[in-house]
C-alpha cells in the first residue's frame, strides 16, 4: 500500500515536471519561432547537402598550406592562452582554496575574479579587445586567456579543496614557510589533476580559438570565414577536416597523458 | 655504510632524490614541451599594426566605459528583453531536444544495457561530434537548411548530445543491477525495464545534468548570436560593439548577460551539491 | 632546568567548551613520557600547544627558554625546528618519493627559495639515508609513499621528523591506524629515539597497557585537566579507571590522585 503511494507521488512528480517542459519548451518555440517538425524535417535534406556540397576536392588541397600555417597558428594560440592562465589560476587558485588559502577575503577576491571572467562570455571580452588591439593573434590570444583564467581557477580550487592535505599540517610543524609547503607539498600533490586540466582547456580553446577567429578575424577562424562568406564551400570542407584532425589527435594524445598520470 | 647501496646518484656524482618514474617523468614531459610551445607560439604571434601600449591604455579606458557607464541607446528595455528571451529560448530548445535525444543514445552507449560494438559506435561517433566547434556546425546548418532559429539549434544540438550521452549513460551503468536483473528474471522486456527501472531510479539525476548543459547552452547561445547570426542578445552584443562602436551599450549588454550567467551557475552549483557525490563533479 | 614547562595551560575553542584547564607539568631532557586519557579528553590539543599549531589561550608553555605564547613569526618557525611532529596519519606527502618526504624535515632551516628549489645539501640526503636504514626502510628510498604500508609510512614520518635534529619529538597517536606488529615496530623505534639519541619523546597514546610498557611517566588526562602525573609503574586499575571515568567515582577522588 505505502509502497504505492510512494511510486505514485513519485510518478506524479515526473509526470508533473514533464508537462512543465513542455510548457517552456512551447514557449521557447514560439519566442525564437523555432518548428520542432520543420528543423527535424530539415535534417535528411541538410545532411543530403552537406555530404553533396562539403567534400575536399583536389583543386582546394591547393590550399592546404595556407590553412595549415592557420591552424598552427591557432593551436599555439591555445595552448599559450591555456599555460600563461595556469600560472595566473594557480595563484588564484591556491588564494581560493578553503583548505590552504591565506585569508577569507582573499579567497573571496579571488573567487570573485574567477567568477568575473568565466561568466562575462569569451565573445564579449573579443570585442572589448577587438577594438584596442585590432585584428592580430594578441586579441585572440588575450581572449582565451581571460576565459580560461575563470575555468582553471574553478578547477584548481577544486582539485586543491578535493585532494589529502594532511601533510600541510605536518609541514608547518617542521617550520616550513607557507611558499615551501604550496610548492613541495600542496602543488606536486594536485600536479596529475592540474595537468589533467591543463589538457582539457587546451582542447576547449583550441574550439573556441575558431569562434573567437570568425569574431576577431585571425587564426583558423578567420580562415573559415573567408571561404565562408565567398561561398568556397571546398574551402570550408578542408578547413572544417583540418579542424576535426587537429582536434582528434590533440585529444588522443591527451588521453594518453592522462591515462598514466592519473 | 649499508645505506650507501641504495642510493641513487646523479651524473654530477650528486645524491639524486626524485623517484624518476613514469608517472614523474611524462608529467615533466609534458609541462616542457608545452612551456616550449608557449614560446614558439609568442614568438610566432602576427603582431600586424599592434601599439601594445596604446591599445592597454585604451582598453583599461574601454573598460572603464563599459563598467561604470552602462546604457542602452539602440533600444530599449522591452526589446533587450525580448531578445534575453530570444537566448535563452534556443539554449532551452537545444537542451531540451538533446536531452531526448541523448536518452536514447545513452541507453544504446551504457555498457549494462547493450553490447559492446554498438557502445563503441556510439563513442566514436559522439568523438567526431564534439570535433567540430559548434560555432561551424551552425554555420553549416545555416547554409544547409537555411538561415534561422532552425540552424542555430540543430548547431548547438550537436554539442549538447555528446555531453549529455556520455553524462546519461555514466548514470544508467550505475543502476543497480539488481533491480534490472529481478525484473529480467520476471520476463519484463528490454523497454519495461526501462520505463519501470531506469527512468525512475535516475530521473532527477538526468534533470540535474541536463540543467548543467542549459547553463553551458545559455553562454554557447549568446556566442552563436555573434559569431553566426543566430539572433539574440549576442547578436545585439556584436552589432553593438563592431557596429556602432557603442561601449556603453556593450556594457549594458554585459551586465544583462553576467547577471543571467551568474544566476544560473549559481542554481548548477546547488544542484551539484545535492545530486552528485564529489567524485564527478564537473 | 627542565626542557619544557606547561604552566597553567589553558584553551578553549569558540569560547565555549574548554578543551584543556590549568595543565601544569614540566618535562626533562631524556625523558620518555606518555599521554593518555580517552578521546576528546584534550591530548591532541595538549601537544599542538606545545609547539603553537594552536594558540595558546591561557598560561604559557616555555619550551628550552622561551616563552613559545608570544614569539613572532620568524622565532616561531626557528623553534619548530627543534620540535619534531608524528602523526596518526602520518601526513606524507603521498605522491612524492620516501626521499623527499624525510628531507621535508629540513625545510625549517632553508629559505623559502632553496627550500622551493630542493637544495639540499649532500650531508642532508645522507643523514637521510642513514636514518632510513636505522628505521629499515632504506630499500624503499625511492618509491612513492602511497605504495607502502601503514607501519612503513609511519616510519617515513619518524624519519621526517628526525632529520629536524629537534630537541623533542611530539608524536600524536602514532600507531592508532596500525595492527599490532606494525605498533609495535613503531614504539620500539621511538623508545630507541630517546635511548640511543637522548631525544625527549611524548607521545599520546589511547593503549594503557602500551604507555606503561615503554614510558618512563604517564600524564593521565580527563576533561582537559591533569589527573595522573607519576612513573609508570604507579599506574594502577583503580588510576586507570579514574582516566578513563569507567567507574563513576566522585570528585573528591580526583582531588586526592592528583595530590599524590
Amino acid at each position: 500500500m505505502n509502497e504505492n503511494r510512494i511510486r505514485y507521488k513519485k510518478n506524479q512528480q515526473m509526470i508533473i515536471v514533464v508537462l512543465l517542459l513542455a510548457l517552456v519548451t512551447y514557449l521557447s518555440s514560439v519566442l525564437t519561432d523555432f518548428n520542432i517538425l520543420h528543423g527535424l524535417a530539415t535534417l535528411p535534406e541538410a545532411f543530403i547537402w552537406i555530404f553533396s556540397n562539403l567534400v575536399v576536392t583536389e583543386e582546394s588541397l591547393e590550399r592546404m598550406p595556407t590553412i595549415l600555417d592557420k591552424l598552427v597558428e591557432t593551436i599555439l594560440m591555445s595552448i599559450a592562452a591555456t599555460t600563461t592562465a595556469t600560472i595566473l589560476s594557480l595563484f588564484l587558485g591556491v588564494m581560493g582554496s578553503k583548505s590552504v588559502g591565506t585569508s577569507k577575503l582573499l579567497g573571496i577576491l579571488a573567487r570573485f575574479i574567477a567568477s568575473l571572467s568565466r561568466n562575462i562570455p569569451v565573445v564579449a571580452w573579443a570585442l572589448i579587445l577587438l577594438l584596442s588591439f585590432g585584428q592580430n593573434s594578441l586579441t585572440g590570444y588575450l581572449a582565451l586567456f581571460v576565459g580560461s583564467v575563470g575555468f582553471l581557477t574553478r578547477a584548481f580550487i577544486e582539485v586543491i579543496d578535493e585532494s589529502s592535505q594532511s601533510a600541510v599540517e605536518a609541514l608547518q610543524a617542521t617550520g616550513a614557510t607557507y611558499i615551501q609547503i604550496i610548492m613541495k607539498a600542496v602543488i606536486p600533490e594536485c600536479l596529475p589533476q592540474i595537468i589533467s586540466w591543463i589538457l582539457f582547456m587546451i582542447e576547449t580553446n583550441i574550439r573556441n580559438a575558431t569562434l573567437v577567429g570568425i569574431l576577431t578575424g585571425t587564426g583558423i577562424g578567420y580562415t573559415f570565414d573567408l571561404y565562408y562568406k565567398t561561398l568556397n564551400y571546398h574551402g570550408v570542407a578542408l578547413v572544417t577536416v583540418s579542424i576535426v584532425v587537429a582536434v582528434i589527435l590533440i585529444e588522443l594524445l591527451s588521453n594518453h597523458v592522462r591515462k598514466v598520470i592519473l | 655504510m649499508q645505506a650507501t647501496t641504495h642510493m641513487k646518484r646523479r651524473s654530477d656524482g650528486r645524491i639524486s632524490i626524485k623517484s624518476g618514474n613514469e608517472v614523474q617523468l611524462i608529467m615533466q614531459l609534458t609541462i616542457l614541451i608545452l612551456t616550449v610551445l608557449t614560446v614558439l607560439a609568442f614568438l610566432f604571434f602576427d603582431y600586424t599594426g599592434l601599439d601594445i601600449q596604446r591599445a592597454i591604455q585604451e582598453t583599461a579606458y574601454n573598460l572603464k566605459v563599459m563598467f561604470l557607464e552602462p546604457a542602452l541607446s539602440h533600444f530599449g528595455w522591452g526589446e533587450a528583453i525580448y531578445q534575453v528571451g530570444i537566448t535563452l529560448g534556443l539554449a532551452f530548445l537545444s537542451t531540451i531536444l538533446g536531452a531526448v535525444l541523448s536518452f536514447f543514445l545513452a541507453l544504446s552507449a551504457a555498457t549494462n544495457l547493450t553490447n559492446e560494438w554498438i557502445t563503441k559506435i556510439v563513442r566514436i561517433f559522439l568523438a567526431f561530434i564534439r570535433a567540430v566547434p559548434t560555432v561551424l556546425w551552425v554555420l553549416i546548418f545555416a547554409i544547409a537548411a537555411g538561415l534561422g532559429s532552425e540552424a542555430a539549434v540543430l548547431g548547438m544540438l550537436f554539442h549538447s548530445i555528446a555531453y549529455l550521452v556520455k553524462a546519461f549513460s555514466e548514470a544508467f551503468e550505475e543502476v543497480d543491477k539488481g533491480i534490472i536483473e529481478a525484473l529480467r528474471a520476471t520476463g519484463a522486456g528490454w523497454w519495461h525495464i526501462v520505463v519501470h527501472a531506469i527512468l525512475p531510479s535516475t530521473f532527477t539525476y538526468l534533470m540535474s545534468w541536463t540543467f548543467l548543459r542549459f547553463e553551458i547552452n545559455f553562454a554557447v547561445a549568446v556566442a552563436m548570436g555573434a559569431a553566426a547570426g543566430a539572433g539574440g542578445i549576442g547578436f545585439e552584443l556584436f552589432m553593438a560593439s563592431s557596429f556602432y562602436f557603442d561601449l556603453r551599450e556593450v556594457g549594458m549588454i554585459t551586465y544583462m548577460i553576467l547577471v543571467l550567467a551568474i544566476i544560473l551557475e549559481v542554481i548548477s552549483t546547488l544542484l551539484k551539491n545535492r545530486y552528485f557525490p564529489a567524485s564527478i563533479k564537473n | 632546568m627542565s626542557l619544557l614547562t606547561v604552566q597553567q595551560l589553558g584553551k578553549s575553542y569558540n569560547n565555549q567548551n574548554k578543551v584543556l584547564q590549568n595543565v601544569n607539568f614540566e618535562v626533562d631532557a631524556g625523558e620518555f613520557i606518555s599521554i593518555i586519557g580517552p578521546s576528546g579528553a584534550g591530548k591532541s590539543t595538549l601537544l599542538r600547544c606545545i609547539n603553537r599549531m594552536v594558540d595558546i589561550d591561557e598560561g604559557a608553555v616555555i619550551f628550552d627558554g622561551a616563552d613559545v605564547g608570544t614569539l613572532n613569526k620568524k622565532e616561531l618557525r626557528k623553534l619548530r625546528t627543534d620540535i619534531g611532529m608524528v602523526f596518526q596519519h602520518y601526513n606524507l606527502v603521498p605522491r612524492l618519493s620516501v626521499i623527499e618526504n624525510v628531507l621535508h624535515g629540513r625545510f625549517g632551516y632553508k629559505t623559502t627559495l632553496q627550500g622551493v628549489m630542493g637544495r639540499f645539501t649532500e650531508e642532508e640526503k645522507e643523514r637521510a639515508f642513514f636514518l632510513l636504514e636505522k628505521l629499515g626502510i632504506v630499500e624503499h628510498a625511492y618509491k612513492r609513499c602511497d605504495q607502502l604500508s601503514g607501519g612503513q609510512q609511519q616510519r617515513v614520518g619518524i624519519a621526517r621528523a628526525l632529520i629536524q635534529e629537534p630537541k623533542i619529538v611530539l608524536c600524536d597517536e602514532p600507531i592508532a591506524s596500525l595492527d599490532p606488529n606494525a605498533s609495535k615496530i613503531i614504539m620500539d623505534h621511538l623508545k630507541s629515539i630517546t635511548m640511543e639519541l637522548g631525544i625527549t619523546c611524548i607521545v599520546n597514546l589511547h593503549q594503557v597497557e602500551v604507555a606503561r610498557d615503554y614510558s618512563d611517566r604517564i600524564i593521565g588526562l580527563r576533561q582537559g585537566q591533569v589527573v595522573f602525573d607519576d612513573v609508570s609503574h604507579r599506574l594502577t586499575l583503580e588510576r586507570t579507571d579514574v582516566i578513563y571515568g569507567t567507574k563513576t567515582k566522585p570528585v573528591p577522588v580526583v582531588r586526592e590522585l592528583a595530590t599524590v
